[in-house]
């Protein structure tokens, strides 16, 4: 009988040792002269049952996990190859809870296909989403997005259908689609998941945004720090070249849409529309003044749709099963399914895609199964490091972008990081200034300078120096940098430090600890080049 | 690290002139330099600048605007810490502290033997399995102290 394993290679996987099981596991078979392929899977999202090993069996796919090479001699012994019982057997993978309980839209073939091959891509419902798109007129494709509700991903939560009717309307010459895969927020992991395991719904939501505005060239903006990502993109985009997908004659429709990805190097901001722009015409990545907006002078001056990973491999199922379909999930002004990442001091990390209206709790317990130091949870940061920090009073807030903002956090791009009763909040707000200096783009003056005077105000709170004058003063130095920043980072970084004094003043009220050395350089002495 | 070549500006001048086609080419370019030796040799800033049409000034400034280009070469390792929020909720700090006194150089900086260079990140995307590092483009999950000795180890071994 021939057989299937799957063994993922999404690259947290393999971090914890997912290519040293393949390569076993191979020489296992090779030497009992088994006829079983090992398939190299994307990553079904569990991340604490990686390396998550999934056997293919009559009543469908087996998992076990998390597999290391040592057990995998007793798992073979013991018939993991016909799916048997084991310590490490989880059962049918569609029937962990974790997986059962999602609503996967988006992520519908991430970790189940082999990420590289189009074959699998086409025989689990890709590229139907474009057979639509060819058959309609651009003003439909766009009018399918708007009914679907469907808001940028990467965090600003801008309508996406809305960015794309802009493009459309402006007359040009040359339009690009530029999809911005610099995730940089921590505790964030959806976009290289998606690039990793499934690229060519990525492809082909670009592709589809080109036909949609009349663009004939599109370029993904990768963070560097995703070295596997690149990889496998690239790769997807040199095949569905050679398929046809790409290149002069997209899917033998006579239309032009080329590819190619690019690397960051290393800058947070350039996570920022206009600064990414700056980056991909070869200049520092510095923010440009608004207006004019992206959609209107963008890339090399031109009307540019850039959009977030997750926002366009969206696109190929809204445009698969209609606007309505996709707007029928999620709540309020919310529509459609958030990938809500699980991460930090949490016990079960990893992706859940569920309709929008999940309170925090929900998310954190239910599928998070609680802290992994089994400590209390004290607060969570949603949306990144520009995200507010929560007391486990607000868990019950619904993950909706409109019950975020009510409560001074945002949602972001999806990223749930919780701290358990060991997090000195006094610290993280020090962190988020720091940070702030570290990444400021250095065009404008409050984000500029006002971080680094941010990180020795609270030095100060912290070494309990004229405390009451100094919160008041880190107060004003807050709503400098809101009001005057020019772009998030300095105009959310507000947000992490406030929201740790609103809701953990305590932290700002211990006696001054003795002095401890931090880690790595000063700012002023740090030296990169 | 190990697979660097020695600087050479005709090689140099060679990948340029391969690159200096595309649009917004500089950071191609640059990624391309970085990856061949290692580092961005000075030398290659009025090469560059010349195949782009662009000054000095310019070149430099994009270099030293970008956390990963360097002029400097750096070790023959490259271990990339991240410090970010996710991390530090796993206790990254305290695995940082042990790296950076166990290798007796802090983060940014390059070991005398010039082993390793320390790097800190803000976000691997390893988010799920904190704390994380990335060795030379391998990237490690639940990176304790052990855990970190032990690639240590093994990259030492290897010298």
């Amino acid at each position: 009988m021939s057989g299937k394993i799957y063994v993922p290679r999404d690259a947290a996987a393999v971090s914890v040792g997912a290519d040293a099981v393949a390569r076993a596991l191979t020489r296992q078979i090779t030497s009992r002269r088994l006829d079983v392929s090992v398939i190299r899977n994307g990553s079904r999202g569990m991340f604490w049952l990686e390396p998550l090993v999934e056997v293919e069996t009559p009543s469908g796919r087996m998992a076990y996990g998390p597999v290391s090479v040592e057990a995998l001699e007793d798992l073979l012994s013991v018939g993991m190859l016909e799916g048997k019982p084991h310590a490490l057997c989880l059962g049918l993978t569609e029937e962990i809870p974790f997986l059962k309980k999602q609503e996967r839209l988006t992520f519908a073939r991430c970790g189940i296909t082999d990420p590289v091959s189009l074959s699998d891509y086409v025989g689990q419902g890709g590229y139907r989403g474009l057979e639509k798109a060819l058959r309609l007129m651009p003003e439909t494709i766009v009018q399918q997005v708007v009914t679907s509700g469907l808001r940028g991903r990467g965090g600003a939560g801008f309508p996406t259908g809305i960015k794309w009717r802009t493009v459309l309307e402006t007359e040009a010459d040359q339009k690009y689609i530029v999809c911005n895969a610099d995730e940089g927020d921590s505790g964030t992991y959806a976009d290289r998941m998606i690039m990793e395991g499934d690229p060519f719904v990525l492809i082909e939501g670009m592709t589809i945004a080109a036909l949609a505005v009349g663009a004939t060239s599109g370029y993904i903006y990768l963070r560097s720090e995703y070295p596997h990502a690149f990889r496998t993109v690239r790769r997807a985009i040199g095949i569905a070249y050679e398929k046809g997908y790409l290149g002069a004659d997209v899917a033998g429709s006579g239309k032009r849409f080329d590819l190619e990805v690019r690397l960051g190097a290393g800058a947070y901001i350039c996570g920022e529309e206009t600064s990414l722009l700056e980056s991909l015409e070869g200049k520092r990545g510095q923010i440009r003044f608004k207006p004019p907006l992206p959609a209107i002078k963008g890339l090399f001056g031109k009307p540019t749709v850039v959009n977030n990973v997750i926002s366009l491999a969206t696109v190929p199922i809204i445009l698969d099963k209609g606007g309505a379909f996709y707007r029928d999930f999620g709540m309020g002004k919310s529509r459609g399914t958030l990938t809500i990442q699980l991460a930090g001091n949490v016990k079960h990390g990893g992706l859940v895609e569920k309709a929008f209206g999940l309170t925090l709790r929900e998310a954190i317990y239910d599928f998070g199964g609680g802290t992994a130091s089994g400590r209390p949870l004290r607060a969570v940061q949603v949306g990144g490091p520009l995200g507010a920090y929560f007391p486990a009073s607000l868990l019950d807030t619904p993950l909706d972008y409109e019950a975020f903002a009510e409560r001074k956090g945002m949602l972001g791009h999806g990223g749930i990081v919780v701290f358990d009763d060991t997090v000195d909040l006094a610290r993280q707000a020090r962190f988020a200034m720091e940070f702030c200096a570290v990444e400021s783009c250095g065009k404008c003056t409050p984000c500029r300078i006002g971080s680094t005077r941010g990180v020795e105000v609270i030095d100060k709170i912290i070494a309990n120096e004229d405390r009451a004058k100094n919160l008041e003063l880190l107060g004003d130095l807050c709503e400098v940098l809101t009001d005057g920043s020019l772009c998030a980072l300095g105009g959310l970084i507000s947000f992490p430090v406030q929201s740790a004094i609103r809701h953990f003043p305590e932290d700002f009220a211990k006696p001054a600890p003795p002095p401890a050395r931090g880690i790595g350089q000063n700012q002023e002495t740090r030296s990169w080049h | 690290m190990g697979k660097a070549q020695e600087w050479d500006a005709e090689k140099a001048r060679s990948r340029i002139h391969e690159l200096a086609h595309l649009p917004g080419a500089l950071l191609p370019i640059l990624h391309a330099l970085q990856d061949d030796f290692g580092h961005i040799d000075k030398a290659a800033v009025p090469l560059i600048a010349d195949a782009l049409n662009l000054s000095h000034a310019e070149v430099h400034g994009v270099i030293t605007f970008y956390h990963d280009f360097r002029y400097n070469p750096r070790g023959k390792h490259i271990l990339k810490i991240c410090r970010a929020e996710s991390c530090q909720a796993m206790g990254c700090e305290s695995m940082i502290r042990h790296v950076e006194d166990r290798l007796g150089v802090r983060l940014g900086g390059t070991t005398d033997d010039q082993l390793f260079t320390l790097e800190p990140v803000y976000c691997l995307g390893n988010c799920a399995l904190s704390p994380a590092v990335m060795l030379d483009e391998k990237l490690y999950g639940r990176v304790s102290s052990d855990v970190a000795d032990s690639l240590i180890d093994n990259a030492q071994r290897h010298a």
